[in-house]
């Protein structure tokens, strides 16, 4: 073991201690808003070695184990404030499971550090690793009600998740049995040099490649490997779903990009096939994501699959990676811009839910109505959000939109950016449907909704984040352009 | 002689494998899963793959058996079956359809065949190969925070609501 080289691994060695003292710590104290705490202090140190690694320069570990790049490093600091939010968000959450938060936030925290190693893995063995740690922390947390929704919800992750693995593990093994490797940089090395034309040329590596995107694609929710979200997204507790959609979606995009970027990203007519294939499926999914959200009545079921639509967007970007054939960044820095603006947005607006909701005691749009005059804040709030998720200004959602669709329309995907632009006008119904209930609905009465200053806080970040990337985006395009320059384009 | 052992074993897999999908009884079902089991430690022995081969009769005979008669003999109503599910017609052609692109894709691929012999025994290339220079440490570590997280998880879950 190489001693000198754990320093480099400091982000996720701090929150793994951290996450191992709240768990003792739970045993003594009684007051267990301190375990909150120290949680989001682990996060804090974490947060601080990632900003102090981001000048370092760009090596590998532990025997090409783990990249250390500013890749990896921004999704780390994404995940952490993701989970940090969501800690936050809990507070008035966790009081329905006494006994055992403890538990929860040691669980967030651990999930939160497989997601961290899953977007630094640079070896087949330890994404997959990575990616166990990941799910099985957010199986319990998706259970953690217990109420006969929760426990369906966490058993149909569990057993959806373990054959995403599987079909996972058959790519994997696929790949390894073609290069006899499992280092991304090692299988690219035997890749770029095949004496082959084509895909069709060699079945087992388009086996692979499907099996992989396949894998994956249960951890970004895209079509067709959509089926569990809806459930899941409703049953589980609402700070957990809301880490579903943003965390667990990002370190899923970090991970596709890195294997098929860095694994798969040569020669080109490689690149360009696997390009067409996220296209096509990117092109499915949003549509499948925007018209099955119009019916939906229950406010989780519907952001569940506004934020398969979402996952649409986002592969539009994955796209324009494998068409760009890594020539230039702008596709990559855009998917990246993407995640950014949608995870402030989509933590929001689930936010103001679990604030609503959870005075209310309903998931039912229905009973959204009028709460422009019961919670004014939270449904100003909440109208924010589902105005950047439509795409309008003055938000993040906007400025996303238009930086991720140009770098398309520059690489010959205009008509994906075109099935893209009617999604979006399909969403504004949905999404409009919801504002129009908060302000124009008579309430139903006129108890106000209170909410805990944690709430608040963390759902005031989030739009203060919505706000200062719709605004002045220029400072974030410079660190999401930073974070892709890495890989030597 | 290996082949001869290989494509017994071979039938033998697929049929105990038919008769854990077809059986109706759930009870059977799991013992021909045990010895499903059992015909893949042959499988990996005929391929030199000793360590494996006593870690499969280990693990997956020995405890994951175990687990699921347990879970058997718990289960209310269990005499009843396994339901006759609607998908069974487009389960089965999904089904045929994933066997045939995976039979094409072993079959016409042109893959590496190492030259080297075989090691006797694997376990000390195992374990250099996992605790050694450029091994797989760093994933056994990991593999140690997933043993934790999912203690917690089962702790958790097990409580009393």
């Amino acid at each position: 073991m190489i001693v000198s080289e754990l320093h480099l691994m400091t982000p996720e060695l701090s929150l793994l201690g951290f996450a191992l003292v709240v768990i003792l710590l739970d045993l003594f104290i009684k007051q267990k808003k301190v375990l909150a705490g120290v949680s989001i202090a682990g996060l804090i140190v974490s947060a601080g070695f990632t900003l102090a690694m981001w000048g370092a320069p760009t090596i590998d570990i532990f025997y090409a184990m783990l990249a250390v790049d500013r890749f990896a490093l921004f999704f780390k600091f994404l995940l952490l404030a993701a989970a940090g939010l969501i800690i936050l968000a809990s507070q008035d959450y966790v009081s329905k499971f006494e006994r055992f938060q403890g538990e929860y936030y040691a669980l967030v925290l651990i999930s939160a550090v497989g997601m961290m190693l899953l977007t630094a893995a640079a070896d087949l063995i330890s994404i997959y690793v990575a990616l166990e740690l990941s799910g099985i922390s957010l199986y319990v947390l998706a259970s953690f009600l217990k109420d006969q929704k929760s426990t369906e919800a966490g058993l149909k992750y569990l057993l959806l998740g373990a054959v995403a693995s599987a079909v996972l593990l058959y790519g994997m093994a696929l790949v390894f049995g073609l290069t006899g490797k499992t280092c991304l940089l090692c299988i690219a090395d035997v890749v770029e040099t095949m004496p082959i034309a084509g895909l069709l040329d060699n079945p087992a590596l388009l086996l692979g490649i499907i099996l992989l995107a396949a894998g994956f694609g249960f951890k970004i929710a895209c079509v067709p490997f959509q089926m569990w979200v809806p459930d899941v997204y409703e049953g589980a507790p609402t700070p957990i779903t809301a880490y579903l959609s943003v965390a667990s979606k990002a370190a899923g995009f970090a991970v596709i990009v890195r294997v098929f970027f860095v694994a798969l990203g040569a020669p080109s007519w490689l690149s360009i096939d696997w390009g067409i294939l996220f296209a096509i499926l990117s092109a499915i999914t949003m549509t499948l994501g925007n018209v099955v959200a119009i019916v939906q009545t229950n406010i989780k079921r519907m952001l569940g699959y506004s934020s398969i639509a979402q996952a649409g967007y986002l592969m539009v970007g994955l796209a324009t990676v494998g068409v760009a054939v890594g020539a230039d960044a702008l596709g990559r820095s855009g998917l990246l811009f993407f995640l950014m603006s949608y995870a402030v947005t989509n933590l929001g607006a689930f936010i103001a839910v679990i604030a609503i909701s959870n005075k209310i005691d309903s998931d039912l749009i229905g009973d959204y109505t009028g709460m422009g005059k019961r919670a004014p804040l939270l449904a100003v709030a909440l109208t924010l959000c589902l105005v950047s998720l439509i795409g309008l200004p003055p938000t993040a959602g906007l400025i996303a939109k238009i930086y991720i669709f140009n770098a398309a329309v520059h690489h010959g995907l205009l008509w994906l950016v075109i099935v893209a632009v009617i999604n979006s006008c399909i969403s504004a119904y949905y999404y409009l449907r919801v504002v129009k209930v908060m302000w124009l609905g008579a309430p139903v009465s006129e108890e106000k909704v209170p909410s805990s200053w944690a709430l608040r806080a963390s759902l005031s970040l989030c739009c203060l984040g919505v706000l200062l990337l719709g605004v002045i985006p220029g400072s974030f395009v410079g660190m999401a352009e930073a974070a892709v320059r890495i890989f030597g384009s | 002689m290996f082949d001869i052992v290989f494509w017994i074993l071979a039938a033998v897999t697929v049929g105990a494998a038919l008769a854990v999908v077809f059986l109706r009884d759930v009870f059977r079902a799991a013992l021909c899963l045990v010895f499903l089991f059992f015909t893949i430690a042959g499988i990996y022995i005929t391929l030199h793959a000793d360590f494996l081969a006593v870690v499969q009769v280990l693990i997956y005979v020995g405890a994951i058996s175990i687990l699921i008669i347990v879970a058997i003999m718990l289960t209310r109503e269990v005499w009843r079956g396994s339901p006759s599910g609607r998908l069974r017609i487009p389960a089965l052609v999904v089904g045929l359809l994933l066997l045939g692109m995976l039979m094409f894709t072993a079959m016409s691929t042109k893959w590496h065949i190492s030259d080297v012999p075989p090691q006797e025994p694997t376990t000390t290339a195992i374990g250099a190969g996992l605790f050694g220079d450029g091994g797989f440490l760093l994933p056994v570590e990991i593999a140690a925070v997933l043993l934790l997280a999912a203690v917690l998880g089962a702790i958790v879950l097990i409580r009393e609501k």
